[in-house]
């Protein structure tokens, strides 16, 4: 009665006790050296891996903050002062990154940007964009099928009931990822004091671009000429914002086309 | 362009032809394929074989409909998939198997096997065989009891030859009892749709004719049984069954035609399926001769269900252009 | 010479509705052209053309208009006389944004082609040749539209052995290439024969469908007394037969190398209207302003095979052939399994345009699509032995590294996989969004590595 027990308890008992024994003695003999501030910097990162730093994950962006020197102030979700906690860990000067957040240059939604098929496909921008413009006239501007809001790490960006990208300042973290999955190039990144934007891409000639959408910049010039070319420059057929001064709102009441906006700006009904 | 009144012309990717399969199609071939065997099933075990079938469509139906409603799914199942799953369960059963017991194997094979992996196509087993080996270890007995209704028990003839082996007397005599040609026009016991090979094998013929299925499976099956039977019978001939018997008997047509061939559980390559082909049939002969149940094609094909992911990752074609095989 | 069957076997096919019986019994007609033409500059593969005219110039039927760009690009030439209307932008008929010049035409056809004939080319030195062809604006015009001066000039230490000539056209619907063999052969053999010329005599092989037997009659009459190695090769009626990969491993049994060019197997393919736009060129001095097109559907009333000026937008081609007799659902240029769906009938055709195909909206199928069931038809279809099903659902589930492995970029798009899935599921834009994705990612991660190497 006794063996029965005492067998299988002991049995066990040892194997757990050898294997434990080698598990010390790997991590004994098989350990490597990691920088303790490693830890540290991760701790201060603000973990949601994002990639916008350019790195795999907060974890492989401190190892090269600490080991290879990279510059502590490329997390953008990080607060200025968790850069500066992180550069004064590690005794260098810390250059204060500007909070920055991402911005759908183009206001054509359904009601205001023309369809002018009916695209029946992959509901997603990369193939959209590849078949001649996935139904969308204008082939500068938003498709509207979330490729954007599927990536972005904080739930930040919306497409909503008219098929455009709208990305709620508030809440993103500037990670950059957005920007990267937008097959037209319509998200950049720009400072958040910076309140007045022209949401536009479209490089056509204005008689194309009026026919494509309601709202879209047809090269008027007018804004240029209303802020003496402070702040904003034409390229081509476009108007675009510098983001180095800042821009007066009354450019909203300027722009023929309402092209140009202040933020928050949200879709219009 | 801006033309309101222009017509909207349709924009889609090429290709802009199909060749008219869809898989409703292919669920109601399977259908038609069962027929046979379901008219062998009426004709050996009577009313019993209706009232499982109906029972178990109808509450393999019922219980896709509303498990795809409560998970929040398009409800559709006019895809047919739990039609065929609710036949082949049925054909799994024996017929005097209650019928709360063929619904429970129904909900179990739609709502556990098939909806909460992901609905149709993300299932890793096979739903039907599942639901089998499911009631098999729930109600060993009922499972496993085949003729009531003339009150006299007898066992299936792998049964049988089980039961003698393992008294450690020769089925001498097995030949006698169970006459080939009459096992395989189905006069013998078993589940619902497995009695008669010759129905199954017609309906075999019709998925393969249909490109439903292809031969790689269930010739590679067939011929893996029949090969590794006729080595064991080289071997021994007293207590082993000759591989003709192996054929004739049990489940395997059924498995090997319809089951085995389940698409979503089989590998898709060519030589995928093959190798696939030969594992059942080496392990149903494992089970069946060395095993403690006296089929082995059930579990048989679900464990290569399991394997099956592993054999399309390291089993791939040449890709055109590309000096070797390299599993990704 | 003497006719062959296809040597090798290829691995997977399909055979398809082929449905070619609305025009492979009507002869060519010569469309009149129309009052305005729409030029492309891009209707080739590689870097746009760009203009060389102004609006308000006069032009001459076949004047040079626009010049290439850049290492591969192609002339673009007047299709008619006239005067310079505009130059706008739009979506070409491969659906990408380019740039048009418009003519509009005086019905003169005042001839303006600056190009010198060669009708002695057989004693010119084969290299001088090829500046001609270039200047003839001669792209592949079975669809591909790859400039044909630089397919003929191979890469240093590449020897062309054959030159195969497609005649497969193997899409559905088209008959343009067929009828073009059938009523043009001669032309199509005085091509090949100046291709021969400048590749310093390289076998040829002539591949043509077994369903299209006049074609293959009609060519071996127009080769009968030829001299060298000459053979036509029949091939079985299957898809992608006129692939290019498909056409060399089937009438020479080599493979063209993952990313690799014909030239590294030693052969070159060439299409038999580009073969009849050589001769052309060459002999008669003219450059490529028109092509054969098939105009067909179900939706188009009287379907054609017409010869069409370049430019020509799809409406004027429509009309031509009696208009629509439905509403309207969808218009494809090229064939069926690898055509390009268009935004609209004012898209001009290209040189490349063997095809218009005008489907009804009642036939044409909504995207309604159900999981991959892995029923593996796809694996047994793809002409290119991928794995189909796995791809795409590596694509769907963003695992990109696994697309890249199953050599995703192999893929040719020939629509198999999509033809015969029985879920429905878009494959081919799948396939294609897995390419795209992976190519993106493979050059950002370029950059990226470019910056940090800037910043050590």
């Amino acid at each position: 009665m006794l063996n029965t027990l005492l067998v299988p308890v002991l049995v066990i008992g040892l194997a757990g006790f050898l294997c434990g024994l080698l598990l010390a003695i790997a991590a004994r003999f098989l350990h490597v050296f990691e920088d303790p501030r490693i830890e540290k910097v991760t701790s201060l990162l603000p973990g949601a891996n994002c990639g916008g730093c350019g790195y795999a994950g907060c974890a492989d962006y401190a190892r090269a903050i600490v080991e290879k020197g990279a510059p502590p102030n490329l997390c953008r979700p990080c607060s200025a002062a968790g850069a500066r906690d992180i550069a004064a860990l590690l005794g260098v000067e810390a250059k204060a990154a500007e909070k920055m957040v991402a911005l759908v240059l183009c206001n054509g939604g359904d009601v205001r940007s023309r369809r002018s098929f009916l695209y029946n496909g992959l509901a997603e921008c990369v193939s959209a964009d590849m078949l001649s413009g996935g139904g969308k006239t204008c082939r500068y501007g938003c498709l509207g099928y979330g490729n954007c809001a599927r990536v972005c790490p904080v739930g930040a960006i919306q497409t909503g009931a008219h098929n455009l990208a709208v990305v709620d300042p508030g809440r993103c973290i500037s990670c950059g990822l957005c920007v990267k999955a937008c097959p037209r190039n319509l998200i950049r990144l720009v400072p958040a004091s910076h309140s007045v934007h022209i949401l536009c891409r479209n490089r056509d000639r204005g008689v194309m671009t009026r026919k494509a959408c309601d709202v879209g910049c047809i090269a008027c010039q007018k804004c240029v000429k209303a802020a003496t070319g402070q702040g904003l420059h034409m390229e081509g057929n476009l108007a675009v914002v510098d983001y180095t001064l800042p821009l007066s709102p009354e450019l909203v009441g300027v722009c023929p086309q309402k092209t140009i906006h202040q933020r928050p700006a949200g879709p219009l009904p | 362009m801006a033309d309101p009144t222009a017509p909207l012309w349709m924009l889609s990717s090429s290709p802009h032809a199909h060749e008219g399969s869809s898989v409703r199609r292919i669920m109601i071939d399977v259908l038609i394929a069962l027929l046979p065997a379901f008219a062998v099933a009426v004709a050996v075990f009577g009313l019993d074989a209706i009232r499982l079938v109906t029972v178990c469509v109808a509450s393999c139906l019922l219980a896709e409909f509303g498990a795809r409603k409560l998970m929040g799914r398009n409800a559709g199942i006019d895809d047919f998939s739990a039609a065929v799953t609710g036949v082949l369960l049925a054909f799994n059963l024996p017929p005097a198997l209650p019928t709360w017991m063929a619904v429970l194997g129904s909900v179990f094979a739609i709502v556990v096997v098939k909806q909460l992996f992901g609905g149709i196509g993300y299932n890793i087993f096979n739903p039907a065989l599942c639901a089998r080996v499911f009631l098999l270890i729930s109600f060993p007995v009922a499972m496993t009891t085949w003729a009531p209704w003339d009150a006299v028990t007898t066992a299936t003839p792998l049964g049988a030859w089980k039961t003698a082996w393992a008294a450690g007397a020769a089925p001498a005599h097995f030949a006698a009892t169970y006459p080939l040609g009459s096992l395989f026009l189905g006069n013998q016991l078993g589940s619902l749709g497995e009695v008669s090979e010759l129905a199954l094998l017609l309906g075999g013929l019709y998925l393969l004719a249909r490109r439903v299925i292809y031969w790689e499976i269930p010739v590679f099956y067939l011929a893996t049984v029949a090969g590794f039977a006729a080595i064991l019978y080289a071997i021994d001939p007293v207590t082993n069954l000759s591989p003709l018997y192996h054929l004739a008997t049990g489940g395997l047509f059924l498995g090997a035609f319809f089951m085995a061939t389940d698409m979503v559980t089989s590998p898709v390559t060519r030589v995928g399926q093959m190798v696939y082909g030969v594992g059942l049939g080496l392990l149903t002969l494992v089970i069946r001769r060395w095993g403690g149940y006296p089929e082995g094609v059930s579990f048989a094909i679900l464990i290569l269900n399991a394997f099956s992911p592993l054999i399309d990752k390291f089993i791939q074609p040449r890709t055109f252009g590309h000096a070797k095989k390299k599993p990704a | 010479m003497k006719t062959i069957k296809a040597p090798f076997k290829l691995p997977n096919t399909l055979h398809l509705h082929y449905h070619k019986e609305a025009t492979a019994a009507l002869a060519l007609e010569v469309m009149p052209a129309p009052a305005v033409v729409q030029i492309p500059m891009s209707q080739h593969l590689g870097a746009p053309s760009r203009p060389i005219v102004a609006r308000g110039d006069s032009v001459g039927l076949g004047q040079p208009i626009a010049e290439p760009v850049g290492a591969v690009s192609a002339w673009a030439h007047a299709s008619v006389s006239g005067v310079v209307k505009s130059i706008g932008e739009g979506l070409s008929t491969s659906g990408r944004p380019t740039t048009f010049i418009e003519l509009e035409n005086d019905g003169l056809d005042r001839p303006g082609s600056t190009l010198q004939p060669r009708p002695d080319w057989a004693s010119a030195d084969g290299k001088s040749l090829i500046p001609l062809i270039a200047a003839a604006g001669i792209v592949g015009m079975g669809g591909a539209g790859f400039p044909t001066h630089i397919k003929i000039s191979p890469p240093a230490g590449r020897i062309i052995d054959t030159l195969i000539v497609n005649g497969a056209e193997c899409e559905p619907f088209l008959t343009a290439d067929q009828r073009l063999m059938m009523e043009k052969a001669d032309l199509i053999w005085n091509g090949i024969q100046i291709l021969r010329h400048i590749l310093g005599g390289p076998r040829i092989r002539v591949a043509i469908e077994d369903d299209k037997p006049e074609a293959i009659r009609a060519m071996e009459k127009a080769m009968a007394r030829a001299d060298g190695d000459v053979e036509i090769v029949s091939l079985p009626a299957a898809y992608p037969m006129g692939a290019e990969k498909q056409l060399i491993l089937s009438v020479l049994g080599r493979e063209i190398p993952s990313g690799g060019l014909p030239a590294d197997v030693g052969a070159l393919v060439e299409n038999v209207a580009t073969c009849a736009a050589v001769y052309e060129a060459i002999v008669l001095g003219q450059p490529v302003t028109q092509r054969v097109v098939t105009v067909t559907g179900p939706l188009i009333r009287r379907p054609a095979n017409i010869l069409a000026r370049i430019g020509t937008t799809l409406a004027d081609l429509i009309a031509f052939c009696g208009g629509l007799t439905g509403q309207s659902g969808k218009l494809i240029c090229g064939g069926p399994m690898m055509g390009v769906a268009q935004i609209g009938a004012d898209v001009p055709m290209g040189k490349t345009t063997s095809g218009l195909l005008a489907l009804p909206r009642e036939s044409v199928r909504l995207f309604d699509s159900m999981p991959c069931i892995s029923c593996n038809r796809c694996v047994r279809a793809c002409p290119m032995s991928l794995l189909p099903c796995t791809i795409t659902s590596a694509v769907e589930a963003d695992q990109l590294e696994t697309v890249e492995a199953l050599h995703t970029l192999d893929c040719i798009e020939c629509g198999c996989c999509s033809y015969v899935c029985p879920s429905r599921r878009p494959m081919v834009q799948l396939m294609r969004q897995g390419k795209a994705r992976v190519q993106l990612a493979r050059r950002q991660k370029q950059e990226q590595e470019k910056a940090k190497g800037k910043q050590g």
